[in-house]
């Protein structure tokens, strides 16, 4: 989904934090995280375990496979890149291992959305550097 | 030691403007103070405890510059819309606690001056979990919207019943002469607007004004001899919710946990409250928080309020004043609900007065509901 316009929505501030979880997206590879002390799985990616303070983490590799936990089309949103591309659809969607993420559904008509649909994972290359993870019925 | 009941709001001023383009927002804040300390009978010599929010991470001290202020104690908490609640409340402790004697809290902003386009504006990448959001175009109403769209998938509940809070804010906003729209709509009018965010509705969403207004608060024995009928905190607690580990239930919003603790050490129960100020940024927020805070069970919101019951003359007046959905909405609201439940509880609202009103629960929400969130919520009685 190469954009032929400069891309002008807001990119993601990597840092040092969620480095890893950028890197895999890029590699077309969607991850989360698991705590190798008390076994807590989370998302999104931090250095700590918000439940025992642990450092010691895992990644854990999603199946890419979702069901829509809730959603809303935007049919308006100032912010230059999507107040030219209402509407759209943003969500969250559940991991079928658990975690939620914020995402957006693609390849689906904003009225044809269901909460509880079957989604699964699609890798959008914004730009050179950035893939966002998105979603579409499976 | 117990703070509640201990410190009373003695004055309270709402800024009449919904639009000031003449005007700055410290303006209106120093507007306001003078109004406030006015109502209570008191002189800004008296402050000696200064609190704000919405002014810049320490806009507060540029605010003293401002007024002049060399406060003994002072609090910027910054929260969201709710954040003027909690001030109520941590001014009660300070001075519960000796650390100021009369605390001035004020507010004010140009947002529609500006043409700040507050809930569709959009979210910047600033600090961490913004990443994993603000790229795929979240909205604060968008984010709301998400709550509501999982409140219709579990409960059933319906566009139309949120309709009617609008409908409900919109009669109370027609007696009051300040607020922003005044025309009586009905549910068809909300649901025959546009979407601005699926499953809500332009009339599902407050106004955007300019506005502001302060509170003076000090002890209940000083209260005693100014100018105004007291109003004591009674109680009050403060919560935050998130997405945590990214397995949390977005129906458990923060007034789930401020609202039982709140009125736990008011020690009433939901049967004595006579009227609620509850922050309405959009309708789906009056029915969660009232769900949350355990005026109906979970579910049972929509029914809950409709049918007039939150309306003046049904069994829980909300928002008697019109609201953010009707009557003024600069941003950050908290402070009006507390003015409101001040003007009930004094029994100043003359057609729009809830009948004997004694005790009043005020509840902020700041942030966004489906995203970080706070909820705060205030008990106040009559002195």
């Amino acid at each position: 989904m190469a954009e032929t316009r400069p891309y002008r929505k807001p990119l993601p501030r990597v840092d040092e934090e969620s480095r890893g979880y950028w890197e895999a997206l890029a590699r077309h590879e969607l991850y989360f995280q698991r705590c190798r002390d008390c076994g807590t799985a989370r998302f999104y990616a931090r250095a700590l375990c918000p439940a025992c303070l642990s450092s010691a983490a895992e990644w854990v590799r999603a199946s890419g496979r979702g069901t829509v936990y809730t959603f809303s089309v935007i049919h308006q949103n100032q912010t230059p890149g999507f107040r030219e591309e209402v509407p759209y659809v943003l969500a969250m969607v559940e991991l079928e291992e658990g975690p939620r993420l914020v995402t957006n559904l693609v390849g689906c008509a904003g009225d044809a959305v269901r909460v509880g649909m079957p989604v699964t994972v699609v890798f959008d290359d914004v730009t050179a550097a950035t893939t966002l993870p998105k979603f579409r019925p499976a | 030691m117990t703070v509640w009941g201990k410190t009373a709001i003695v004055g309270a001023w709402e800024h009449p403007t919904r639009f000031a383009p003449h005007m700055t927002a410290f303006q209106i804040h120093a507007e306001s103070a003078r109004g406030a300390l006015a109502d209570a009978g008191l002189t800004v010599r008296d402050v000696d405890g200064f609190f704000t929010s919405g002014v810049g991470p320490i806009g507060l001290l540029s605010l003293c510059h401002h007024l002049d202020l060399r406060p003994d104690h002072v609090d910027s908490t910054s929260i969201g819309g709710s954040s003027f609640v909690s001030h109520c409340i941590h001014a009660a402790a300070a001075i519960a606690a000796g650390l100021c004697k009369v605390a001035l809290v004020t507010y004010g902003s140009t947002a529609a001056s500006e043409r700040f386009a507050i809930g569709t504006a959009g979210t910047l990448v600033g600090e961490p979990p913004d990443q994993f959001e603000a790229p795929f175009g979240p909205t604060i109403v968008g984010s709301y919207a998400m709550v509501a769209q999982r409140h219709m998938h579990e409960y059933g509940t319906t566009s139309a019943q949120l309709a009617e809070i609008a409908v409900t804010m919109r009669r109370h906003a027609a007696l009051n002469p300040h607020a922003k729209y005044r025309e009586p709509i009905t549910v068809d009018d909300v649901l025959t607007s546009r979407v601005i965010a699926s499953p809500l509705h332009l009339l599902d969403c407050c106004v955007i004004s300019d506005g502001g207004g302060a509170l003076v608060l000090t002890s209940t024995e000083r209260a005693r001899d100014l100018a105004k009928c007291p109003v004591p905190i009674l109680g009050g607690a403060e919560a935050v919710r998130h997405l945590g580990v990214g397995r949390h239930d977005l129906l458990d919003i923060a007034a789930r946990q401020s609202g039982p603790l709140a009125l736990a050490r008011a020690g009433i129960r939901h049967d004595d409250i006579d009227c609620c100020m509850i922050y309405d940024s959009y309708t789906i927020t009056v029915l969660a928080t009232l769900e949350a805070l355990g005026f109906c069970k979970p579910g049972e919101g929509g029914a809950f309020c409709a049918g007039g019951r939150i309306g003046l003359g049904g069994a829980l007046p909300v928002n008697t004043d019109g609201g953010g959905l009707s009557s003024n909405h600069p941003g950050m609201r908290g402070i009006f609900l507390v003015i409101e439940a001040v003007r009930q509880l004094r029994g100043d609202r003359e057609q729009a007065q809830v009948p004997d009103a004694k005790l009043a629960l005020v509840h902020g929400t700041g942030g966004m509901l489906g995203q970080r969130h706070s909820g705060v919520t205030m008990i106040l009685g009559r002195g």
